[in-house]
Parts: structure tokens; C-alpha cells; sequence
């Protein structure tokens, strides 16, 4: 599997977040008037969750957090903004319906596992296809379930833009 | 296995129902299914991401412009040229597709769709979270992404897991000064802000039947608080009246579950052990009752929103303010949700009585409940809304603290500056 150009599996860096972290912290209301224009939104990603977040994030980083990751609104602001802040994936024990929904849609692995001996900084590395999460700085690994088949076809064509773009239909 | 094709099966949830009329087939829980929508909708907060999917996956109109609806609600009237130019972007589209367009100033989407469009058994798909509102009706509202919603304007269809249905039984009669929406805030509390992930919420029991409209809306529109997908009503003699009363009769259809229907859970309450509740920062879970909280210090009261913006909301805090002011150590923003809930409060005088109380009245639209137009607190500040949504920052500034509750409440609230309960002056 090919995602930005990167192949999987490959080691990054865990930005740890906590539980309950809404698309208000994702990306916050004041910044309505960036949504069209997401280079100058993303540079807010997850403000109001760790304001160093978008200034020190490093393409390939994984987004790791707690149970009901992305929950309330459903601006795909939210999804795409991670996704363009260069994060690899999000992993958290549980997402919200809509923010799951949207990530896979833009493309942005979206991995459920227990994220409790992850921390902050450990260097980790995940492959999709195989369902495993490994905790390099620690040394364990974690099995995760795979995404839905459903909507595997629709990441493994990079988001639901190219699907459609390719099948002109949903053939789920 | 609960279904078996080619036999007659009964033992549907609403979800289930919903859904297999559409298909046309027996489906159940579980099951992903590709389906018809009948109505999709974008506002000025995901419609221009909405519009450019559509361009970036070459897809020049809609497949049913007459099933799709432009509506601009949240920054109303625009603040600023940019949101001008966006929201402009939004008109010459709907215009140049012939799709139907709903003007800033004519009211919040979710209000927008019960008013004019949303029926039992439709699927209607928004770009709101809050598109469950419309689950009061029996029709199948629920909110996804720009480009989810775009795929169906482009399409006329979707896909869908058919949800699991937690049932929520409210029987009894809700006490004097408690409301639909002290029963969804206590609701939630129980099941947590993602008890309902991936699952459809159903309401029923006696207190629900007896409920108006509006408060039904109240009940639906909050769904999406607990993680839920689609929050469920029955069909019923007040759906039919309200239908008729919109000029919308003869889409009344009845529609409620089967007697076998299967739930993962049902959760029974007693209307009349519900109190005024409250949500405090920054969870919509974070529940205690008004009489645990009073005296709280609150600088600013917003009632107004798709929870709990409608005329009837207006007369219930225009009563309890009638010939009282605000507290001058507070400050009162009232927004109707539509267009319609203003003139009606101006017909029949609500709108003198908050006015002369010294409640500031804005445009009908979302108002202060996103965080990004007029009345963001400030630093330190508590605001109580009568609006879905606490979380950090939600109001626009994440050095406040949000609180939600009835607009009974609310008003209380506005008269003593301190979060009061709405019994003490009934």
C-alpha cells in the first residue's frame, strides 16, 4: 500500500491525545471563515487540544488518542486537516460515526486499538494490511482490527473522491 | 438469523423499517446497504467543500436538484467578505443547478427541513451533525461529511450500515418547569456521550406521545449527542397534524416499529422523577440537576438553536421574563430558528415581551451557538445556552465554559445572573 508516497510499514513519531476529543478541538468554530481555504485552516488543527500540535508535526506522524476520537460536528474540515497537517493515520480505542466516515473518505487511516501504552513521543510503526501497531521505543506489539472491507475499497483508492472518480458509482 | 427472504418477518425497529422500504427488501441490522435519499442538503459551513468535491470528481449537477437544498444558516447575516463570497458561491451554484435554494434569514437548516420537507420514512442526508433533528418526524435524517453528501447530490444515493436501535422508554408526565430537553440532557447523561456510537436511538412511551412537535424535535436533534446515527419517532396523530398544519398532508404516512423489534438495550425512565438539568463544560454527559448548580455565576444566556430556538421555546422564556428584566450582571441573545418562529413571536408579541426584558434579538440562524459570529463570550466566562453542544470552545472562545439547558431555565437563568431553577418562578 502506497500513502503519500510513503510504503507501509513505516516508523513515526505518536502525538498522544486524550479522551474525548472533539472536531471543536480538531478544528475550531472561530475559524469558520478558513474553511476555504485549508492550507491557512490546518495550520490550527487540534488548537484547542495541543495548541504545538501543528507547528511541530512531521509528515508520517500518527495521531494517537483515546476512546470517541473526533466526536460531534461533521465538518470534514476536521478529517482533511489532519490529513493535511501530514499525519499517517489516527489511532484511538474508539471514533465518533461521522469523524470515521469522513477520514476514510479523505483518505486518512482512521485505527482502532487500545492506545493506553502508547505515549506521548514512542516511535511507532503500522501496517494496514496486516492489522499490527508496533510500539518501537517500548517493544510490543498490537494486533487491530482491519477497516470494514466496505470501506477499505474506499482508502485503498486514497478517499472517496478517487473512488468515485474511478467507479463513477458506488459499488460498495 | 432474523430475517428470511420471501417470508413476511415482523420484528423491525423504525430504523430497520425505514430502511427496507427504501430497498425494497427485508434488511436488518448490520447490513450495508446502498440506498435512495430523498432529500440532501448543504449549509454555508460545508457547502462550498460540498461543491468543490462535486468539481473535483467531475460531477457537473445534481442527480435530483429538486431533492437538494442549499441552505445558509450559520453565519447569518455574513460577517465578513470572505464568508460573503463563499455564501455567494453557494447561490450562483444552487441557481445555475436549478436546485432548491433556502436564503440566509429564512432559518437553521434543521428547522428549515421540519418546516418544508422532512416526512415519515424519507432518508435525508445533511452536512450537520444535527440532521437527526428531522428523526422526529419518522424520516431518517442523519449528518455526514461535505464529501459523503456530495457523492449523494451527485448520485441521488448513499451507503449505509442499518444501525442496532437502543430504545429510550420516557412514561409518565414530565413535571411543571421540566421539558423535552431536561429529558434528553438526563438521557444522555446515562448513556454517555458515545453510549449511542454507530447505533439508532428510538424514542417512545406515553410522555413522548403526548409530546408537541417541537419538544419532539428537541429530543431527535440531540441524538447525535450520545454518538448516535439517527434518533427515531414514531408517527402519529401529531406528526399528521403538524404535517397538515405545513401544508404537507398527504406525505403523512404511519410508520412505527414492530412489537418483536429487537434492541440492544431499552432504557426506561419516569417522566415525573426528571428535574431541570444541566450540562456543564465541556461533555454533554457532564449532567447535574439545576438545584445542584444554582447559583453559579453566568455572564451571558443564549436561547436560541436547532434544540430549542422554535416559537414555542420563545413563549415559554417570554413568560417567565414578562415584566422582568435581566440581570445586569448578565446578558440575554435570543435567535429564532427560522424566519417563521420570528414573525410568529412578533404576531403574538413574544418578541415585545424578550425585547422590553432587555434580551438582545439577532437574525433567525444558528446565532451564538458555533462559535464563530456575534455574542462569543470571554475570557473566564460561563454562557448557558439552550443549544446541543458544550464542548471546548464551542461558543468561540476556549477559555469559557458552556452550559446547556431548557429555555425555561435559561430565562431564570437570565433574570438572576446565576443558574436558577425555572420552578421557582412558575
Amino acid at each position: 500500500m502506497n500513502m503519500e508516497g510513503k510504503t507501509w510499514p513505516f516508523i513515526s513519531t505518536a502525538w498522544k491525545f486524550g479522551d474525548s476529543i472533539s472536531t471543536d478541538h480538531i478544528s475550531p468554530g472561530r475559524y469558520f471563515h478558513l474553511r476555504t481555504n485549508l492550507p491557512e485552516l490546518t495550520k490550527h488543527t487540534l488548537e484547542d487540544a495541543r495548541e504545538e500540535y501543528a507547528s511541530n508535526v512531521k509528515s508520517g506522524d500518527f495521531v494517537v488518542a483515546g476512546r470517541n476520537f473526533g466526536m460531534g460536528s461533521s465538518r470534514e474540515h476536521a478529517a482533511i486537516m489532519i490529513k493535511m497537517s501530514g499525519a499517517g493515520a489516527v489511532v484511538a480505542k474508539s471514533f465518533a460515526r461521522i469523524f470515521y466516515r469522513n477520514a476514510i473518505n479523505v483518505g486518512l487511516p482512521a485505527i482502532i486499538c487500545n492506545t493506553d501504552k502508547i505515549a506521548d513521543k514512542d516511535q511507532l510503526s503500522i501496517d494496514l494490511e496486516l492489522g499490527k501497531l508496533k510500539n518501537e521505543t517500548k517493544g510490543f506489539e498490537l494486533t487491530f482490527s482491519p477497516i470494514p472491507k466496505e470501506m477499505m475499497k474506499i482508502l485503498s483508492e486514497g478517499g472517496l473522491v478517487p473512488y468515485i472518480k474511478k467507479y463513477g458509482d458506488l459499488k460498495l | 438469523m432474523r430475517h428470511q427472504i420471501g417470508k413476511l418477518i415482523l420484528n423491525k425497529t423504525l430504523s430497520e423499517k425505514i430502511l427496507s422500504r427504501k430497498v425494497g427488501k427485508d434488511v436488518s441490522a448490520g447490513e450495508i446497504i446502498v440506498t435512495d435519499v430523498d432529500y440532501m442538503f448543504a449549509h454555508d459551513a460545508s457547502g462550498p467543500l460540498t461543491i468543490d468535491q462535486l468539481r473535483t470528481m467531475g460531477i457537473q449537477k445534481p442527480a435530483y436538484p429538486d431533492k437538494t437544498i442549499i441552505i445558509i444558516d450559520h453565519a447569518v447575516p455574513s460577517p465578513n467578505k470572505t464568508i460573503s463570497n463563499n455564501q455567494e458561491k453557494l447561490r450562483k451554484w444552487a441557481i445555475k443547478t436549478g436546485s432548491r435554494f433556502s436564503e440566509a434569514g429564512r432559518g437553521i437548516c434543521h428547522q428549515v427541513l421540519a418546516e418544508d420537507y422532512a416526512s415519515p420514512g424519507q432518508i435525508i442526508l445533511g452536512t450537520d451533525s444535527h440532521t437527526v433533528t428531522a428523526g422526529a418526524l419518522a424520516a431518517f435524517g442523519t449528518g455526514m461529511g461535505a464529501t459523503d453528501v456530495a457523492v449523494a447530490i451527485g448520485l441521488g444515493k448513499t451507503w449505509l450500515r442499518v444501525p442496532e436501535t437502543i430504545m429510550i422508554k420516557l412514561d409518565g408526565d414530565l413535571p411543571t418547569g421540566v421539558y423535552s430537553k431536561d429529558a434528553m440532557l438526563t438521557f444522555i447523561g446515562k448513556l454517555t456521550m458515545e453510549g449511542a456510537t454507530y447505533k439508532a436511538l428510538e424514542f417512545s412511551g406515553s410522555a413522548i406521545n403526548n409530546m408537541r412537535m417541537d419538544e419532539r424535535l428537541t429530543l431527535s436533534n440531540m441524538a447525535v449527542e450520545a454518538g448516535a446515527k439517527v434518533g427515531l419517532i414514531s408517527s402519529d396523530e401529531t406528526t399528521k397534524k403538524y404535517l397538515e398544519s405545513r401544508g404537507r398532508g398527504e406525505f403523512f404516512q404511519k410508520i412505527m416499529p414492530d412489537k418483536k423489534a429487537e434492541y440492544t438495550e431499552t432504557l426506561k425512565f419516569d417522566a415525573s422523577e426528571i428535574e431541570p438539568t444541566i450540562a456543564f463544560p465541556d461533555t454533554v454527559d457532564n449532567i447535574k440537576t439545576v438545584s445542584e448548580a444554582a447559583g453559579t455565576e453566568i455572564q451571558e444566556v443564549f436561547i436560541g438553536s436547532c434544540t430549542n430556538g422554535r416559537i414555542e421555546d420563545l413563549r415559554i422564556a417570554a413568560d417567565i421574563l414578562k415584566g422582568k428584566k435581566v440581570n445586569p450582571n448578565t446578558k440575554l441573545i435570543v435567535t429564532p430558528a427560522s424566519r417563521e418562529t420570528l414573525l410568529l413571536a412578533v404576531q403574538d408579541l413574544t418578541l415585545q415581551t424578550l425585547i422590553e426584558s432587555g434580551a438582545t434579538v439577532t437574525p433567525p440562524g444558528c446565532g451564538v451557538c458555533f462559535g464563530a459570529l456575534g455574542g462569543v463570550p470571554a475570557d473566564g466566562d460561563r454562557i448557558l445556552t439552550t443549544s446541543n453542544r458544550n464542548f471546548k470552545g464551542r461558543t468561540g472562545n476556549p477559555l469559557s465554559g458552556t452550559y446547556l439547558a431548557s429555555p425555561a431555565t435559561a430565562a431564570v437563568t437570565a433574570i438572576k445572573g446565576e443558574i436558577a431553577d425555572p420552578r421557582e418562578m412558575l
